[in-house]
């Protein structure tokens, strides 16, 4: 490892952390949750920092900025900025620094910003404070933020308050004011991670074109790594409080020395191939907490490649190369054969898309709900406002296939699958299961049909429960369901445990004992208890680790494999989606635009649509090129829906008059394909392979 | 906005309607004839009768209520049975004084209550809070007449500092009577205090720990700053809705603690009214005070409206 001298480091630019170590105080012990981390980031460079839950990478920003709280305590290193040592600072000084030479820029921007100030405001206080502006220069100042992150009407934009801006407005508001004071220092922790996949383009954008412009130093934070992908220049890669490995975004994804990070990469799913190619890669175990943590390499419990000298001692961050850091001691041996530290890539069979007999068929459903707080007069003028959540659509799943259904956040998908399973009355439609008709709730349908249809739902910690044992949740529908003896329930939930790959004394604990995906194993093995003939997905990884989620993803593959089950999977991760689903559809403001194989699906022609979610997918390759095409503003109102195609106010592709006045015809591609716009296939092709918008 | 607002005076309208009816009839309901009292035990049955006639108790109920609902609306709201005074200058003198008391009452919890609130969540599961949570809860707790004998006893007859009886002219000036209010004022206000100091503590830790809380801290904008306009700005909101309820159970509180200090008001008038079966006197009080708690929960929602600008009515 390269270190300067210190009086060398005393005049060099940019942040400087050499050797930092964090713990909270508990009740039981101290926990050194980050531990001799060293890093440097120069200005006007974006240094990505990655992680899963539990690394520390929180701890680590909020040490630097000294924001730890009241049980936090730096116990050693140095943080410098500038050359300044910012641990000595008393604490009258920090807060002078912040907001003026460190700013931060958070993950959820809803929450991150006052509901009861004006935006403009919440940035000219910021200025008034740091630069001494008067209230004039200070407003007109917080103008210029505006448009210079991009805001749409920036007068406008000052005026109003969070509730009226959408979550990618509200995340330009805090790089506005986080830029505000041309900062030294900016942290950016996850700051799209709670947006849609087309808004966090945009701001991804942003963030690089707007900071290529300042002389800044920023720390971006984050455990996607396609994000890292597409705006670092060098990443970090944390692990259980350590820095495992470090370099150049191209040396550390393309050429990765640290066995974490092929695993991370290779749990990542990806557009060009499928569960049908390849079993995701996946990380044995679980990242150890600070208070038991392992005496040798901190990864070795779980690395496939470890050897008994690994597990003797600590390996310290060595330079294998110019400017690219291992904490591996095995790191040529990773360089030479990165398979034997990999999970194997098994093939796996598969039949053709077509075959197989229709298991749901869904026709034309809606689902409306009511607007209540409407005015009198408004009442009698237009009649009883609706949300059109789902609005007229038809889909069909066959035999142990997958239908994937994509779409930005209240494009109606929760919605449809709630009503395919009962839980929400349709409005109108037609639902039949295996040919039978299904009622529209829950209430109507008879024990043996609910049997055939079962939903694993997002949030694991809300759908068990905690009173509960695993066991008992997942007996549940069997005592319900089936008529079965203790004994015969008692061996089927042995079988689904064992099924799930989750260890038998699991049955009896409850599930605080369980971690995030352990009780995502347990909602799917009570799913498949009733051996269902359709299994709704909704969003079932999506709240989980990147390293989770590929095990997750691998298990509902091999469960359909062996049992036939048939899935409706919604997720709004467009590589995740790619990955399980043979059959995909591409809903928008209550509609369906596109559906066909997984394969038509992501590749031209495509509904303009679909072509701009997956230019806005942060791809994990810094090679990878995309096209850049992105959607302006956010979904329309639900509720006062665009005329003619519903999509014509954001398309990047739109014709003209027509699109805001006829509703566009289905065109055909191939057998299967199929596509709701104005523009014919053949245009769509053209368009599209020319590439670019 | 102006929709709104009509919208909300028109649906107060509608509640003292309904209130005038259950009052009236609930007045009717009261055990003992005012004639039978007034004349007291003795009278022969016809001096009741002409006497029930003369004061029109003899006619139908709806007849009675009619005509007693346009009185009151007009301005004229009888004459006391009892005293064969017109009673809207008596109730009006009693409401000056009520308003004496619940507006000293006021203007000492409200403020001290945000304060101690404030300071209990700013110091969190600390000494001070400790203390400031304690006694707030023994505040909500304890009856008025409990704390009131507790106070008489404290400051009147101990420390010899204040007035053991309020019972002072009905006419009295605030400056004349302020001696007579405090120890009243302090004994309504405990209850109210104990629920605005929780409120505002609840909320406050609330804030404190939102993310836009954090972020303004880390703007560096001076902690003052960040308290006054960010912390206190939202986790008062919660507070405002419990001060304009609390205007509805100090009247309550009043009716104890006027009888408890002897104080000419608005709740002794009521007390007494009651006692003497003086239905007219009652039913004017009533509805006063049903007047008062429908105006302070309108203010309280537009306060809050102007406060939150995630509400804005329409």
């Amino acid at each position: 490892m390269i270190r300067k001298a210190p009086e060398a480091m005393a005049e060099s630019a940019g942040l400087e952390i050499r050797d930092l170590t964090v713990s909270y105080r508990t009740e039981s012990g101290p926990l050194h949750t980050v531990r001799g981390v060293s890093l440097s980031i120069a200005p006007g460079e974006i240094y990505g920092l990655v992680g899963e839950s539990g690394s520390g990478k929180t701890t680590l920003a909020r040490a630097v900025v000294r924001y730890l709280p009241a049980n936090g305590r730096i116990d050693g290193g140095s943080v410098r900025l500038d050359g300044v040592e910012l641990l000595e600072l008393p604490r009258k000084r920090v807060r002078s620094i912040w907001g003026a030479r460190i700013t931060m820029v958070h993950q959820d921007p809803g929450a991150a910003v006052n509901p009861s100030i004006p935006i403009g405001e919440q940035i000219a206080e910021t200025v008034r404070v740091h630069l001494r502006m008067s209230r004039r220069q200070a407003a007109a100042a917080a103008l210029e933020m505006l448009s210079r992150v991009r805001m749409p009407d920036p007068a406008a934009a000052a005026r109003r308050y969070a509730h009226q801006l959408s979550g990618g407005q509200l995340q330009r508001v805090l790089i506005a004011i986080a830029l505000s004071t041309n900062p030294r220092l900016l942290i950016m922790d996850e700051p799209t991670t709670a947006l849609d996949v087309t808004t966090e383009a945009v701001i991804l954008d942003l963030v690089r074109d707007l900071l290529s412009e300042y002389r800044t130093a920023v720390l971006y934070i984050t455990h996607n790594l396609g994000v890292v992908a597409r705006v670092c220049r060098r990443v970090g890669v944390l692990y259980a409080g350590e820095l495992v490995e470090e370099g150049s975004v191209r040396d550390v994804f393309k050429q990765m020395l640290h066995p974490y990070t092929l695993g991370l990469l290779g749990s990542v799913p990806r557009v060009d191939v499928d569960k049908r190619d390849i079993v995701l890669n996946t990380i044995p175990g679980y990242i150890p907490r600070p208070d038991n943590l392992p005496a040798g390499c901190v990864f070795a419990p779980r690395c496939r490649g470890a050897e008994d000298a690994c597990r003797a001692a600590r390996p310290p961050l060595v330079a294998a190369e110019a400017a690219h850091l291992t904490a591996c001691r095995r790191w040529q041996a990773l360089r030479r054969s990165p398979g034997a530290f990999a999970a194997l890539q098994k093939r796996r069979e598969f039949v053709e898309p077509t075959a197989g007999p229709v298991v749901l068929e869904a026709n034309n459903v809606r689902k409306y709900f009511p607007v209540s707080g409407v005015g009198l007069l408004e009442l009698i003028r237009h009649g009883r406002p609706r949300v059109r959540a789902v609005d007229d659509i038809s889909v069909r799943v066959r035999k142990s296939f997958t239908m994937g259904i994509v779409g930005e956040s209240s494009c109606g998908k929760t919605t449809l699958a709630r009503c395919i399973a009962g839980l929400e009355e349709a409005t109108a439609g037609e639902f039949l299961l295996e040919g039978q008709p299904l009622p529209r709730t829950v209430a109507r349908r008879s024990p043996a049909l609910l049997r055939r249809i079962q939903m694993v739902f997002q949030n694991p910690d809300a759908s068990l429960n905690p009173q509960v044992t695993a066991g008992a949740s997942v007996a549940r529908p069997l005592v319900l369901l089936g008529r079965m003896s203790r004994k015969s329930i008692e061996r089927r939930i042995q079988e689904l445990f064992e099924a799930v790959n989750l260890p038998q004394d699991y049955i009896r604990r409850l599930p605080h004992e369980l971690s995030g995906g352990e009780k995502q194993r347990v909602a799917i093995a009570r799913a498949f208890a009733t051996d269902p003939a359709l299994m709704i997905c909704d969003e079932p990884i999506s709240s989980l680790d990147v390293s989770v989620q590929a095990s997750l993803m691998n298990l509902l593959a091999e469960l359909q494999d062996s049992k036939g089950t048939s899935y409706l999977f919604i997720s709004h991760d467009l590589a995740a989606v790619r990955h399980l689903s043979d059959w995909i559809a591409v809903i928008y403001l209550g509609r369906l635009w596109e559906i066909g194989s997984a394969v038509d699906v992501f590749a031209p022609p495509q509904h303009p649509y679909t072509e701009a979610l997956l230019s806005a997918l942060p791809i994990p390759d810094p090679e990878a090129r995309q096209k850049r095409i992105r959607l302006r503003g956010s979904v329309p109102s639900a509720v006062n829906v665009p005329g003619g195609c519903r999509f014509h106010t954001r398309c990047p592709r739109k014709l003209g008059e027509i699109c805001e006045t006829e509703e566009p015809p289905w065109r055909e591609h191939g057998r299967w394909h199929r596509i709701c716009c104005h523009i014919p296939i053949e245009g769509l092709l053209r368009l599209q392979q020319a590439g670019g918008a | 906005m102006a929709i709104y607002l009509l919208r909300r005076v028109g649906f107060i309208a509608l509640t003292l309607l309904l209130a005038s009816i259950i009052i009236f009839a609930a007045t009717q309901l009261l055990p003992g004839d005012v004639a039978q009292v007034m004349l007291g035990q003795f009278a022969t049955p016809e001096a009741v009768a002409n006497l029930r006639q003369e004061l029109g108790l003899d006619r139908p109920a709806h007849a009675q209520y009619l005509d007693w609902l346009r009185g009151f609306v007009s301005g004229d709201w009888g004459e006391s049975m009892v005293s064969r005074q017109p009673v809207r200058p008596l109730v009006m003198g009693r409401v000056r004084n009520s308003a004496m008391l619940a507006g000293l009452a006021l203007v000492f919890y409200v403020p001290v209550g945000i304060l101690l609130g404030v300071i209990a969540a700013l110091r969190k599961e600390k000494g001070a809070d400790q203390l400031i949570s304690g006694l707030s809860m023994a505040f909500v707790g304890l009856p008025e007449f409990v704390t009131g004998l507790l106070l008489i006893s404290a400051f009147a007859f101990g420390l010899a500092l204040l007035p053991a009886n309020s019972s002072i002219a009905p006419s009295t000036s605030f400056r004349e009577a302020f001696r007579y209010l405090v120890l009243p004022a302090v004994t309504v206000s405990l209850t109210s205090l104990g629920y605005v100091t929780r409120m505002t503590r609840a909320s406050t830790i609330d804030v404190l720990g939102a993310d836009y809380v954090r972020a303004a801290d880390l703007k560096g904008l001076p902690r003052g700053q960040v308290l006054g306009r960010h912390v206190l700005r939202n986790s008062l909101l919660p507070t405002v809705t419990v001060v304009a309820m609390g205007i509805g159970y100090l009247i309550g509180g009043l009716i104890v603690t006027e009888q408890v200090y002897g104080y000419p008001g608005l709740g002794r008038l009521l007390v007494y009214g009651i006692q003497r079966r003086d239905v007219v006197l009652v039913q004017a009080c009533s509805m006063v005070v049903v007047t008062v708690y429908s105006l302070s929960n309108l203010i309280a929602d537009l306060l809050y409206s102007v406060l939150n600008p995630r509400i804005r009515y329409r």
